[in-house]
């Protein structure tokens, strides 16, 4: 135990001076750092939202409804088939995960079967015992859509966070279907959240003028149509919900912009956008073939505006104007360039925290760790003397450690991890005041102090070993469990418990050997 | 350089053994008060299990009206809204239930308090935590509390035996549902963190335990004649002094954090606090003597010749 070969020696050294220089990032300030020649390492500890100031938002994406839509799609495609091909139902009915089909023939079964196949391959029929047929989508393409869906919003989100120049979003998923965000110097997300509260799915459809809104609302619906109501800024001009009857088929949808902008007309502020050559040609195709008649711009299923079309528009190039603030335009031109949801989004849960709290809890949280570090200090010299001040030199080399270990592991500092790094001092001198006990202890059975010293140790480690390992154990199913800010907690509370095992093991027996060496003392000093 | 006082020169001779019983009764109705307490009153949960809305607002002008700020926001029809002051006499933390409805209806509820107080209140802190995330990270919790006493129970199963385990198992239990049992009585908050803090005071007080277990062993291998209450009284004894310091020097710690480390982790502090105490003392009272009534083999882990295992004679 009391042997040191130079080379473990020098591990020791080298490691405590790598230790010092990793930390020192963080308590240096930035002007300091800049004038340090390159080869001093810059990483700092990343301070989590509670310290930095930020918001924290967890949404989650509606996965039911892209399949809903999805399946809602294919009944309407199987609907128009069914007609085409003359073939008889008594019930044709779509619910959350299938469609069920009755057959007037059930010598039929088998065309429609064809009909399915050739309007997605996904789909697959069951016969259910009544006789009706079960249309679902198979478990593997259901479940296939639904990662795209979660990957493709997280792409959306990513793009509309980077418009409104927020810096270092972080933008992760976080279990089947929810997305985390984190957007650091955000103190007030509302306009964030509107921005994500929004699918912006806009499609240009014409207005069906077989028949008034009235008439359809009183039920005579014509089945290629739906009715749909204006969005809220013009029922608000108006004062009065403004309700159209427009048909399903859609010309072109949003997914064929390249481009869109704010900019005025008349003094309004209106949205200018751009096709790309498919998205150009359909609508040119569209409004060529409907000239005086009137489509609509539907955004989220409210239309904006439903103006006549005049003459064909062929230059792949056009203007929304509705009832648009300044902001609202903006906002929209932003979502457009953007592109549309999959599916909608919901907020489960929002931690924001406003720049000043964050500074606060840093400067207190900084000041409990020293104060501390202080009385720890303090109490291990009172009792235990010159080891005890050994004790100490440990301590403060497993602080550098832990700090240069959350610098370069890039973990991030929450307020409860700086509570965990005031509870690892105290583990960490747990095994200090372990050994001396051990070694006060073996000397009063009346070993000389070298034996002493080396029972203490050796006898003691057994011990640390165990109650570290637990602690460890506890440690690590808290970081698996954590969410957030505890998770930070545990990370400290680990990597402390690592430090402090070397610092104890390693850094304190080196410095009570080569005290040995220097002065082979006839009495212990504890 | 000489310590300035020793600790305990001698090993005292304290009768735990004896004492064990008042402990075991002490430690019963503890319990039994804490399972009452938890049955009748509850916790009293925060957003993070219960769902709900937390704002911490600085008024502005250097003190907050918190009347005029209650009838203003219990105008608002967001159910009972409750304020308290939080450190400084301007910071006010607001508290709103649930809003009844789905997640949207909690982030309507925040729009509706940020209209109503204005721009002038700074925006310390907002948290929303909507229904289905609470209920969740509740059995998150529990789950990762039971597992973290079950997998340390299996290693201390492993490395020592099962009585020791058992013994480990028992205390820890003991030391949670107190923990909780205090909680409750006071209607502290329990949060994500106060979880976090329980965790912390499970590792700490197996940490004490395991040490306690350790010199156990070791005793019971030295002497192998010596009855199993003779064993563990000196066991105790002889690291009391360790036992003793230990808990100090992290209580002191922790008084730190608790004085120092501001409001928002005064309720983690807090646990830690009890708990260094309760960890401590369960180590003594209860995981300890419980070994009296299972009763550990004697003579080393299974499978180790009794000879090898014990001490040879000359280290006593």
């Amino acid at each position: 135990m009391l042997n040191f070969q130079p080379w473990k020696t020098w591990t020791v050294i080298v490691v405590c001076l790598l230790g010092v220089l990793l930390a020192l990032p963080n308590v240096l300030s930035q002007q300091t750092l800049d004038g340090m020649p390159s080869w001093v390492p810059t990483h700092r500890i990343s301070y989590g939202l509670d310290l930095q100031g930020g918001s924290h938002l967890l949404l989650e994406v509606d996965l039911k409804s892209v399949t809903k839509e999805r399946l809602q799609g294919a009944l309407d495609g199987l609907r128009t088939a069914l007609l085409k091909e003359k073939i008889g139902y008594t019930q044709l009915t779509a619910d959350d995960d299938r469609i069920v089909v009755a057959l007037r023939d059930a010598a039929d079964a088998d065309k429609v079967n064809g009909l399915v196949n050739q309007i997605d391959p996904d789909l697959a029929i069951t016969t259910a015992p009544d006789g009706k047929l079960d249309v679902a989508y198979t478990a593997q393409s259901i479940a296939q859509r639904r990662t795209a869906a979660v990957d493709q919003s997280i792409e959306i989100i990513r793009r509309r966070i980077d418009e409104t120049g927020t810096k270092e979003p972080t933008i992760q998923r976080d279990g089947e279907d929810r997305i985390l965000l984190q957007l650091p110097g955000i103190d007030n997300p509302e306009h964030v959240k509107e921005l994500l509260g929004r699918t912006a799915k806009l499609t240009f459809r014409l207005v069906d003028e077989t028949t008034s809104p009235e008439d359809a609302k009183a039920g005579h619906l014509p089945p290629g149509s739906e009715l749909m109501s204006g969005d809220d800024a013009s029922a608000q001009r108006t004062g009065q919900p403004v309700q159209y009857v427009i048909k399903k088929r859609v010309m072109v949808d949003g997914s064929t912009l390249t481009n869109a902008s704010a900019t005025f007309q008349d003094n309004q502020p209106v949205i200018q956008f751009k096709f790309d050559s498919v998205g150009a040609r359909r609508f040119g195709d569209a409004t060529r073939e409907n000239v005086h008649k009137r489509f609509a711009i539907i955004l989220d299923n409210k239309v904006i505006s439903a103006p006549v079309i005049n003459e064909p528009i062929t230059g792949g190039s056009g203007i929304i104007s509705g009832s648009f603030t300044v902001q609202s335009a903006n906002d929209l031109a932003l979502l457009l360039r953007a592109g549309a949801l999959p599916a909608p989004l919901t907020i489960l849960e929002e931690r924001t925290v406003g720049p000043d709290l964050g500074a606060d809890s840093v400067r207190a949280g900084t000041t409990a760790c020293l104060v501390a570090v202080g009385l720890v200090g303090l109490f291990m010299i009172v009792f235990y003397g010159l080891f005890g001040i050994y004790a100490n030199i440990a301590l403060f080399f497993n602080l550098c450690l832990l700090l240069a270990a959350l610098s370069t592991l890039g973990a991030t500092l929450t307020l409860p991890g700086i509570a965990g790094i005031a509870l690892t001092l105290g583990m960490a001198v747990d095994a200090n005041v372990l050994v001396n006990e051990r070694i006060r202890e073996e000397s009063r059975h009346g070993r000389s102090v070298i034996s002493a010293i080396d029972a203490g140790f050796s006898r003691a480690y057994a011990t640390i070993i165990d109650a570290n390992v637990t602690h460890l154990i506890a440690g690590s199913l808290l970081f698996e469990l954590g969410s957030g800010p505890v998770k930070g907690f545990a990370v400290t509370l680990c990597l402390g418990i690592l430090t402090s095992l070397f610092t104890t093991m390693l850094v304190s027996r080196l410095l009570v050997v080569w005290w040995l060496r220097r002065t082979r003392p006839k009495a212990l000093p504890i | 350089m000489r310590p300035l006082f020793v600790f305990l020169h001698e090993p005292p001779h304290i009768p735990f053994v004896k004492l064990h019983t008042l402990g075991f009764i002490v430690s019963v109705l503890l319990t039994l008060a804490s399972v009452g307490l938890l049955a009748t009153r509850g916790l009293n949960f925060g957003i993070d299990f219960r769902g709900g809305i937390v704002m911490e607002v600085k008024a502005p002008g250097g003190s907050a009206d918190l009347e005029a700020m209650r009838s203003k926001l219990n105008g608002l029809g967001l159910g009972e809204v409750a304020l308290q002051s939080f450190g400084a006499p301007d910071d006010v933390l607001i508290r709103l239930p649930r809003q009844p409805g789905d997640d949207a209806a909690q982030q309507k509820g925040v729009e509706t308090v940020r209209n109503s107080l204005g721009t002038t209140y700074e925006y310390r802190r907002t948290e929303v935590v909507g229904p289905k995330v609470g209920g969740e990270l509740i059995h998150a919790g529990t789950v990762a509390t039971v597992l973290a006493i079950l997998a340390i129970a299996a290693y201390v199963w492993f490395r020592f035996e099962w009585q020791f385990g058992l013994g480990a198992v028992i205390s820890t239990f003991h030391d949670v549902i107190t923990t909780l049992g205090l909680f409750s009585l006071l209607q502290l908050e329990f949060n994500l963190t106060t979880l976090a803090a329980i965790l912390t005071i499970a590792g700490y007080s197996i940490n004490d335990t395991v040490v306690i277990y350790d010199r156990v062993r070791e005793t019971m291998r030295k002497f192998k004649q010596m009855p199993l209450g003779g064993v563990i009284d000196l066991s105790l004894n002889e690291t009391l002094s360790r036992t003793v310091l230990t808990s100090s020097v992290t209580a002191v710690a922790v008084l730190a954090l608790l004085l120092f480390g501001g409001e928002v982790i005064r309720g983690f502090s807090a646990a830690m606090l009890w708990g260094i105490v309760i960890g401590t003392y369960s180590s003594l009272f209860i995981a300890a003597p419980l070994l009296l009534h299972v009763k550990p083999r004697r003579g080393g882990e299974k499978g180790e010749p009794a000879a090898v295992a014990g001490a040879k004679p000359t280290k006593a």
